[in-house]
């Protein structure tokens, strides 16, 4: 590191960065009334992405808990919330196996639906993190993998709660531009404040070593399990926007099951695992590619010639272009750096010089 | 029915499905012993192994018995090769990355078997047209009076066969030490002069073989074939192998015949849990893990700092 370090005033910074928040206000205002159905419908599931990758990245990026339950927590948050914003008639209809009478006349606002997604998803992981936070390494990935699956087949199975196999269907589309970058808003700024505080400090040196971080007198467990818990609450709330913007939810493994885990996985890898900015990155280009790699499975004309439609030829892009991140570029798109202010200032006018990078 | 008879049933019924948990947790539990890697993609290797054999028999007509080894020999050199392209280039790096390129490298099988298969399924019986053969599918025997499918009774000697095979390769052979060797101290083996990253990819190979075994046995039981047929199976043959002890190999007979009994004999008395029936091991392996980390066969680990 150089001895002279730009940097800009924390005044500088605040007002910047209301300028970012409003210009982007704007943006999705204009998007909002400027863009047609489907680009709107990718916007948002851009944001929705953005907090399942945000949320995950807090959990396997910043404290090195390497969960894969992360599907399982957004089916929580799924089913909370439809469950709260189906109207008692509307469930009525599509309960066919019968219905809980405590479930029945439970009603709520989006709002209220969505903060009892994310609450209810919190307390899943806080029962499942006594036993789950006492392994490491690929234990912990897959007992976590292990938990979202009994969650799912639980959905299968628990046919006077969620429906079973049916799942819930002709869920209101509540979850417009607003709604979503509202909670997208939301979630950075509680994630970063908290990986700037001195529990993000600590969070950060249990992910470096775990038993340095004992030594130092960090209570590990207690950390981990806070991470967990407030990851597994923004999975919860991006699981609510998730099933008012499909409409649908059910328990299929295409749905919200492991392969959901592995997208969400993929976002936080491609941007650089342990970068919140990197997080909303790799959520939007994951979001693109995947809308944009959708055209293959139509037919489509490759220099002149007509190829059929490929079903299934998404995933495997997907999934090779992964693989091939993973080997060549491990540290993704931003590492575990953040696009700051101070970064940018940094790398367009103060010239970095040679040898600096570490 | 009475007792008795219901339990032989379902005793053999156990005794099938563990074998089968068993041979593929072998492969997981050799791959992890050498180098500490959960190959997420082993239960894909296996589908990839059942879909080989399912178009050897339909495309070249051939008989079942070379369907058969053409699918292991093809998983063998897959899982090979898999290794060489995704896991070798990541041997020094944090055991995460390995663990993350497997994820991908399952989901690269799965909708590659999608892309080039199909997601329809289809029925694996289509490989037996002769009459002869087909006897092994429909012919059952009665056992102390309960009803047992000749299958059963050669799924579970060949099953026997492989395993007397497989410790013969690892407890007695040149390469077996060799593996076992690098388990315990890479860089040590090494300089022994033995070729490292050769005996990584034929513990590769051989557990895709075994896998790719297991799975054409699994598709004449459960006779359809998909692209994510091996992820349930390869999820509780891993399970299996963390139950007995990963790592070692006689944990893996234990820890799937266990999951087998446990799951066969829990539906069959407890019939309205059936529905549970894969939540089962998954909580079985959450107890275990924080009981007995270690598993029922497996060595304590130490953490050195």
């Amino acid at each position: 590191m150089s001895m002279v370090e730009k940097k800009l005033s924390t005044k500088t910074q605040v007002i910047l960065t209301l300028l970012f928040i409003l210009g982007m206000a704007l943006l999705l205002w204009w998007a909002d009334k400027g863009f047609d159905s489907y680009k709107q419908r990718v916007l948002r599931l851009i944001g929705i992405y953005a907090i399942m990758a945000v949320s995950l990245n807090l959990i396997n990026g910043i404290t090195g808990i390497f969960s894969l339950g992360h599907a399982g927590f957004i089916l929580i948050g799924a089913y909370t919330a439809a469950i709260l914003t189906l109207t008692p008639s509307e469930k009525a209809m599509s309960y066919l196996f019968g219905i809980q009478p405590w479930i029945k006349n439970l009603h709520a606002d989006f709002f209220t639906a969505t903060l009892a997604g994310g609450f209810m998803a919190a307390l899943a992981a806080f029962l499942i993190g006594w036993p789950v936070l006492r392994l490491t390494g690929d234990y912990l990935a897959i007992a976590s993998l292990g938990f979202a699956e009994i969650v799912r087949i639980w959905a299968n199975n628990a046919l006077t709660i969620t429906n079973g196999p049916l799942g819930l269907k002709a869920i209101p589309e509540y979850s417009n531009i607003w709604w979503v970058y509202g909670w997208l808003l939301f979630t950075v700024v509680f994630i970063a404040s908290l990986v700037y505080s001195s529990y993000g400090r600590a969070l950060k040196a249990i992910r470096e070593s775990r038993i340095a971080a004992e030594s130092m007198g960090i209570n590990v467990f207690k950390h981990q399990l806070m991470s967990f818990v407030v990851g597994a609450f923004f999975a919860g709330i991006s699981g609510s926007l998730y099933a008012h913007w499909l409409t649908t939810v059910d328990p299929r493994i295409t749905t919200m099951g492991p392969m959901l885990t592995f997208y969400v996985l993929i976002m936080i890898v491609l941007g650089g695992l342990g970068s919140i900015t990197g997080s909303l990155i790799g959520a939007a280009i994951f979001a693109i590619l995947f809308e944009w790699l959708r055209d293959l499975e139509q037919p489509f004309n490759f220099f002149g010639i007509t190829v059929p439609g490929i079903p299934g030829i998404r995933i495997l892009v997907i999934s090779a272009l992964f693989i091939a991140v993973m080997i060549f570029w491990q540290r993704g798109i931003m590492g575990r750096e953040e696009l700051t202010w101070n970064n940018l200032y940094k790398w367009l006018f103060a010239r970095r010089k040679e040898g600096e990078k570490s | 029915m009475n007792q008795e008879v219901f339990f032989l049933q379902n005793f053999f019924n156990a005794l099938m499905l563990g074998g089968l948990y068993a041979l593929i947790a072998v492969g997981y539990t050799m791959v992890y012993g050498i180098l500490r890697l959960i190959n997420f993609a082993h239960g894909d290797i296996m589908m990839m192994g059942v879909y080989f054999a399912f178009y050897t028999a339909v495309l070249f007509s051939s008989p079942p018995l070379i369907a058969a080894i053409v699918a292991v020999a093809g998983a063998a050199g897959l899982g090979f090769l898999i290794d060489r392209i995704a896991y070798k280039p990541l041997r020094n790096a944090p055991r995460i990355s390995a663990l993350i390129t497997a994820i991908g490298m399952s989901f690269f099988l799965e909708s590659f078997a999608v892309v080039v298969f199909g997601a329809v399924q289809k029925p694996f019986v289509q490989i037996f047209k002769t009459k002869e053969s087909k006897v092994i599918l429909n012919k059952v025997l009665m056992v102390g009076g309960a009803r047992i499918p000749l299958l059963t009774f050669l799924v579970i000697l060949l099953t026997l066969a492989i395993f007397a095979v497989l410790f013969l390769i690892v407890y007695k052979s040149k390469i077996g030490m060799a593996m076992r060797a690098i388990s315990m101290d890479i860089p040590t083996t090494a300089l022994m002069g033995i070729n490292v990253d050769g005996v990584i990819g034929f513990t590769f190979a051989l557990g895709s073989a075994l896998a790719a075994a297991s799975g054409i046995m699994w598709a004449m039981r459960y006779p359809n074939v998909y692209p994510y047929m091996g992820f349930m199976p390869g999820m509780k043959a891993f399970i299996a192998a963390v139950v007995g002890g990963i790592g070692s190999i006689p944990g893996a007979v234990v820890g799937g015949l266990l999951l087998g009994f446990i799951e066969i004999f829990t539906v069959s008395y407890f019939p309205t849990m059936s529905g549970y029936r894969d939540a089962f091991s998954f909580i079985i392996l959450i107890l275990i893990l924080m009981f007995k980390p270690s598993g029922i066969l497996g060595k304590k680990a130490i953490e050195k700092v």
